[in-house]
């Protein structure tokens, strides 16, 4: 009876979640569940009282709009944030991915139980703001039965990239730029709070060639039910695009820092 | 050598790191059942080797094969035949003792019932039961040591590779280690090492090689070599500091040969105690005087000039 390489690599991670589950679930509903008070509230008061910008919102209401960006902004921070520290640390502090390397794993089935990790963990978060939503009338959907497979592969669109990059970095302070010149922007740019028709349009191609946007728009058009099936190929296309790029470019430079 | 099966078998090996060649055309062959043993100064080419022969790392040229197979080409099955200990303890800090064990074993495919079972005869061999369910973070370094031993043979290992067992440990756990990997060997199981302790190599290794600079400079048992390169005893002479060298005439033409180090002047004679007998007649003012058996030390002075650090 043999498992498959990259759910013996996952079990690792899930070794290490059966310890810490419990924090972890407490954090990925409270802090949804304040912002969406905050947001949802404070801004949407102001944006639900003047009629055109509930036109520009396609007539929802702000909380209705602002909740589906919640869930790819989720899965974005998520899969940015591990896909950074904790590939380091496979390869530097805690020497995990090299203690692989010395087993039958091979350096691709290391990558792939990895991915498997990423979309676990970008999972469980999005799934977090999925019971936040799903207590709120105004939030509530069927939609977001669709909305939590996009979210993942928007959030591992970004973790692929970006743990391909850990994979070459020799020293943490690198992803400081991965915070301040992708990740921040792209919260704000990306088309969570505001449709990125608000911008000038210089700006949006940032929204069109980055995954969050395409990311933003499924989980959006699934949860409010306006998505056609040409668009969401389209967004997913993007997004899956990204994917591949991350498995191709981890697995050449997981095999060059493994195999050294 | 003689006509043993290989199990490990390198013939002009290089590895080379951009412009530097670290391992520089070296040969070896290791039999099925031996203890095989790298033996030199930090930067000789050790750990590079070890690397290569665990199939992590590509040869830059020659030829290497493990059990008869091309290390780049069947690295994972290798590697299912072979245990690894490497330099740095890496077990996970925030898992138990049998946690760790456990997962590593599962990157065998070794289903998990039996890793558990495993396990627990592992850690019975490693004399670690006590401490199965507490975190690895806490343990000694001794304790963290042996975990990663343990680790090591829970895919059953033909072979053993082990980067520096010993370093860094107190002489206590030096010593459980090697009696336990002393055990291993008498099962049977193929062990090489690398260290820069001569008195580990004399202990653990049927065979070794002395390495420096990149390139292997001798080959034979600890008693050979020392037969070959040193001389019975050694005595050993403590002069008032930086006082050394001016001693040199004072003790011209005692024993067979004299190397002047730091601290103390070493001279190598079939006889030490007739050395020093002479040393008193010649009254030369000494601050101590040491006579001993000659040991892998000597020999890798002599082959390269110059001690070993650390």
């Amino acid at each position: 009876m043999t498992t498959l390489p990259a759910v013996r690599v996952w079990e690792y991670y899930a070794t290490i979640l059966r310890r810490t589950w419990k924090t972890e679930v407490v954090l990925g509903l409270l802090q949804p569940l304040v912002f969406l008070l905050g947001m949802g509230l404070g801004v949407g008061s102001l944006v639900n009282s003047r009629q055109s910008s509930v036109d520009a919102l396609g007539g929802v209401p702000y909380v209705a709009f602002l909740a589906p960006g919640l869930l790819a902004t989720t899965a974005m921070i998520v899969g940015s944030f591990e896909s950074t520290y904790p590939v380091m640390a496979g390869f530097k502090w805690q020497g995990f991915f090299e203690a692989m390397a010395a087993t039958r794993l091979s350096p691709m089935q290391i990558v792939r139980g990895l991915f498997l990790w990423l979309a676990t963990r970008i999972g469980i978060f999005v799934a977090g703001v999925v019971v936040v939503l799903a207590l709120f009338p105004d939030t509530r959907s069927w939609g977001l039965v669709l909305a939590v497979p996009a979210a993942v592969l928007c959030g591992l669109s970004f973790a692929a990239v970006i743990a391909a990059y850990a994979a070459v970095c020799e020293y943490d302070a690198s992803f400081n730029y991965v915070q301040r010149f992708i990740i921040t922007p792209l919260f704000l740019f990306g088309g969570a709070f505001y449709p990125i028709e608000s911008l000038p349009v210089g700006l949006r191609p940032i929204a069109w060639v980055t995954p969050l946007w395409h990311g933003v728009e499924l989980c959006r058009g699934f949860s409010l039910h306006t998505m056609g099936f040409v668009t969401a190929l389209g967004h997913l296309a993007v997004i899956v695009a990204y994917i591949a790029v991350g498995i191709v470019m981890c697995r050449r430079l997981f095999i060059r820092r493994l195999y050294r | 050598m003689s006509g043993g099966e290989a199990v490990i078998e390198a013939r002009g090996l290089v590895k080379r790191f951009g412009d530097f060649e670290a391992v520089k055309n070296v040969d070896f062959r290791i039999e099925r059942g031996e203890s095989f043993g790298f033996l030199g100064p930090n930067g000789a080419g050790k750990s590079s080797t070890m690397r290569m022969i665990g199939c992590v790392s590509p040869a830059s040229g020659g030829d290497l094969r493990i059990f008869g197979l091309d290390p780049m080409e069947h690295g994972s099955r290798i590697r299912a035949r072979m245990g690894v200990v490497p330099q740095q303890d890496n077990l996970d800090s925030e898992l138990t003792v049998l946690e760790n064990l456990v997962v590593y074993g599962r990157y065998f495919d070794i289903p998990r019932a039996d890793c558990k079972k495993r396990a627990a005869e592992l850690l019975d061999f490693v004399q670690l039961t006590d401490r199965a369910n507490s975190r690895v973070e806490p343990l000694s370094g001794g304790m963290k040591r042996r975990v990663t031993i343990a680790r090591s043979l829970i895919n059953r290992p033909e072979l053993l590779l082990l980067d520096e067992p010993t370093t860094g440990l107190d002489p206590q756990a030096r010593h459980i280690l090697w009696d336990r990997l002393y055990r291993l060997k008498q099962q049977g199981v193929t062990l090489v090492l690398t260290t820069h302790y001569m008195d580990e190599a004399e202990q653990l290794c049927d065979r070794l090689v002395v390495m420096d600079g990149g390139r292997i400079v001798a080959e034979g048992s600890p008693r050979q070599l020392i037969e070959e390169h040193s001389s019975r005893e050694v005595l050993e002479l403590r002069f008032s500091a930086g006082t050394n060298s001016d001693q040199a005439a004072v003790l011209a033409g005692l024993g067979d040969r004299q190397e002047v180090l730091p601290d103390r002047v070493l001279i190598y004679a079939v006889d030490g105690e007739d050395v020093l007998g002479e040393v008193h007649r010649r009254g030369v003012p000494h601050e101590s005087a040491l006579v001993r058996r000659s040991s892998l030390e000597d020999v890798f002075l002599r082959l390269t000039g110059r001690s070993l650090v650390e």
